[in-house]
């Protein structure tokens, strides 16, 4: 069993709603995310995911991020 | 206003300057096309050049059903029909109102931020190199910090130097400041008024109560309410739908009937614009975020908006007695010594006192604070707990028997039958009967005035909950005019209850239970919604309910569920406004009463709309 652990990012110029609702769910299908919740008020991303993963995650998500919102970037917290 | 939204505000003045010297030099002097088209086309990309570069990069990663392509395809196709003004026009009034959507999220956010504006930003902790101004989350557990006037309490501690009186506002909306002393706990996020405190950290940041209450209030919307997952659905469908609409009114009518072309293409253009289901998908998120922000202002915390949802379709309440609707703290209402005995009221409390005073039950403690003066020591020997009875001790070289009646039944005692409500203690030596003590749970101020808002709310089936004993239960709710009341429950005995009203619900009425939560965990568990009170310094109790109430305050059961109902009528105007103002718009676009111009209102101005009328649901009047 897998060890999951939450972490934080802020999504910056976050803009569109609808477009985070997309990221949201592409993040969450991705292989390795437990879960995936954007929050678009707040322009936070919280990720349930395995620690060793962190870095293939975080390099994934800033594609699908780009994909939908080219402007957002994404930072660690 | 930030950096970007400034650019974007000079860009679209540029671009609609541009536009109407296009215009205004046209209307006078009939510009030959190609300078009126080169002019119009300057305008139109120093207005909406940045959505067209997004849509040529979404063509390539195959985003068809984005917003900017759809608007760029709708306005490159009025070019085409060579509707050169409407095009730039419907560009600019199209990024006139994202301009004021991105302006409204942003005031809103900020908005509610400053709401839950109770993060600390530094302590001052006290080291051996001296007094260091660091970030709270830098400080470790038992090192002392400073806290000045005016300061915001960084973390939870103990004050180990100084007094002072605090403001916890920002916790449980309670204006009222509290007095604190050497000893006493503080909570991070109140505000230290009046004098310098010394505070010895008992967690860290992360782990304390106002992170604790800010991780929840931001997260609240990852619970998602049952209207927002129907606008998820709905936009998901709605884009493509409407899409395909457009394509077919461009087609059908041309190639079946021989009706112009350009004609139902610019109706379809207006489709496009139409397309994004932005207002929706905006207003309803943050009219939940917005209710859940007032809320917390006025010490309610709401955990998910699907609470905040739910709360809204209450239909049974049940309150649990003490600790909700009563103090929880037991007082002396009466002491009456039997006449025939020879003992006034001052020796008859001094006798119950010393005989309890080796037992921590609550009665012990409220004989305590009655009785004031100093214990002495060697008063007392021989305590002993006689359980279910009471307790028999020598107070000054007498054995003195202080409980139940059954425990006098059990000396064979004899007295006179008092009904009164309350818990009585009787108080005998081995052979006479010395009189009894009152002793009574008080009601809280403001219960009534919850019974009576809750009603107002329309809650028609309040019912009250306790272990404590019939006469009591009955005196309570008589006072409060509550009718359903079921009492001597056991711990167990309350999820039974709560099943058996579960049964007598209807399917989309919600059962919500209100309790201290300290032992009543299961039925908070149990119940669709659990409530629990008096939230603040208590963990366990924001653990176990799905929304808190930081004060000892049972109105704000009822300020919650106005907040809940106003919320949700803001939610559902939302969605009426903005899909029927959609729909009526494509209907007149289809039959050709609506412009380009309309569309783009139905679009954006709709959300920019919407969207002022979420923020509605922060503003919360505190009493109902």
């Amino acid at each position: 069993m897998d060890i999951f652990m939450k972490k934080t990012f802020l999504l910056e110029d976050l803009d569109c709603a609808h477009c985070a609702g997309k990221i949201e769910e592409d993040i969450a299908n991705m292989e390795g995310v437990h879960s995936c919740s954007v929050n678009f008020l707040t322009q936070k991303m919280v990720l349930d995911i395995a620690e060793e993963d962190l870095k293939i995650i975080v390099k994934q998500a800033k594609k699908i991020i780009k994909k939908y919102e080219p402007d957002v970037s994404l930072v660690e917290q | 206003m930030s950096k970007k939204l400034k650019k974007r505000l000079i860009r679209i003045l540029t671009g609609g300057f541009v536009f109407a010297l296009v215009t205004f030099l046209n209307v006078y002097f009939e510009l030959p096309v190609y300078v009126l088209l080169p002019g119009y086309l300057i305008a139109y990309f120093i207005t909406g050049g940045d959505i067209v570069k997004k849509a040529l990069t979404n063509i390539i990663k195959g985003q068809i059903f984005d917003e900017n392509f759809l608007m760029v395809l709708a306005t490159v196709g009025a070019f085409l029909i060579k509707e050169y003004p409407e095009a730039v026009a419907v560009m600019l009034f199209y990024q006139v109102g994202e301009w004021f959507q991105s302006f409204a999220v942003n005031k809103s956010r900020k908005s509610i931020t400053a709401l839950m504006d109770m993060k600390p930003d530094f302590a001052n902790v006290i080291r051996s190199e001296g007094i260091l101004c660091v970030d709270p989350a830098e400080v470790e557990v038992d090192e002392m910090i400073l806290v000045k006037p005016g300061e915001k309490i960084p973390l939870d501690g103990v004050v180990i130097k100084g007094a002072s009186s605090v403001d916890t506002k920002a916790l449980t909306g309670e204006s009222l400041p509290r007095e604190v002393f050497e000893g006493e706990k503080v909570m991070s996020g109140c505000i230290n008024i009046s004098g310098v405190l010394e505070v010895k950290v008992y967690s860290k940041y992360g782990e304390s109560t106002v992170a604790k209450i800010l991780d929840l209030v931001e997260n609240a919307n990852s619970k998602k309410a049952e209207s927002e997952d129907f606008i998820s659905k709905f936009a998901k469908y709605y884009t493509p739908v409407v899409v395909i609409l457009a394509v077919l009114l461009a087609l059908v009518p041309t190639l079946f009937f021989g009706e112009p072309f350009t004609k139902w293409v610019y109706r379809a253009f207006s489709f496009l614009v139409i397309s994004c289901p932005c207002a929706l998908v905006i207003s309803i998120p943050l009219s939940f975020f917005g209710g859940i922000g007032g809320a917390s202002k006025v010490g309610v915390l709401i955990k998910g908006s699907n609470y905040l949802e739910a709360l809204s379709k209450t239909e049974i309440l049940l309150l649990d007695k003490t600790g909700t609707l009563t103090k929880g703290n037991f007082v002396i209402q009466e002491i009456i010594p039997n006449p025939s005995a020879n003992i006034n009221e001052e020796e008859l409390l001094e006798l119950a006192f010393y005989a309890e005073s080796y037992s921590n039950h609550p009665i012990s403690k409220s004989l305590e604070s009655r009785y004031k003066k100093e214990r002495v020591e060697g008063r007392v020997e021989l305590a002993e707990e006689i359980a279910g009875y009471g307790i028999s001790a020598v107070v000054d070289g007498q054995r003195i028997f202080v409980g139940s009646a059954r425990l006098m039944e059990r000396q064979n005692i004899k007295i006179t039958n008092v009904i009164k409500s309350g818990t009585i203690l009787h108080i005998a030596t081995e052979q006479e009967y010395l009189g009894y003590i009152l002793i009574a749970d008080e009601i809280r101020e403001d219960a009534l005035l919850a019974i009576r808002g809750i009603q107002k709310m329309g809650i028609g089936k309040i019912v009250m909950l306790t272990g404590d004993n019939q006469v009591i239960a009955k005196k309570v709710a008589d006072e409060l005019g509550i009718k359903e009341v079921y009492a001597e429950l056991l711990p167990g005995d309350k999820v039974e209850v709560v099943e058996r009203l579960f049964q007598s619900k209807s399917s989309e009425g919600k059962l919500v239970f209100v309790g201290d939560g300290m032992n009543d965990a299961p039925v908070l568990a149990r119940a669709d919604i659990g409530i629990a009170m008096g939230g603040l310094g208590s963990d366990a109790a924001i653990e176990a309910a799905d929304i808190v109430i930081m004060t000892d305050e049972p109105s704000k059961i009822a300020t919650a569920i106005m907040i809940s109902k106003k919320t949700l009528g803001i939610v559902k105007q939302n969605i009426v406004f903005a899909i029927g103002i959609k729909v009526l718009v494509l209907i007149l676009a289809a039959v050709g009463i609506a412009n380009m111009w309309l569309a783009v209102f139905a679009d954006v101005g709709v959300a920019v709309i919407a969207i002022l009328n979420a923020m509605r649901a922060m503003h919360i009047k505190v009493r109902v």
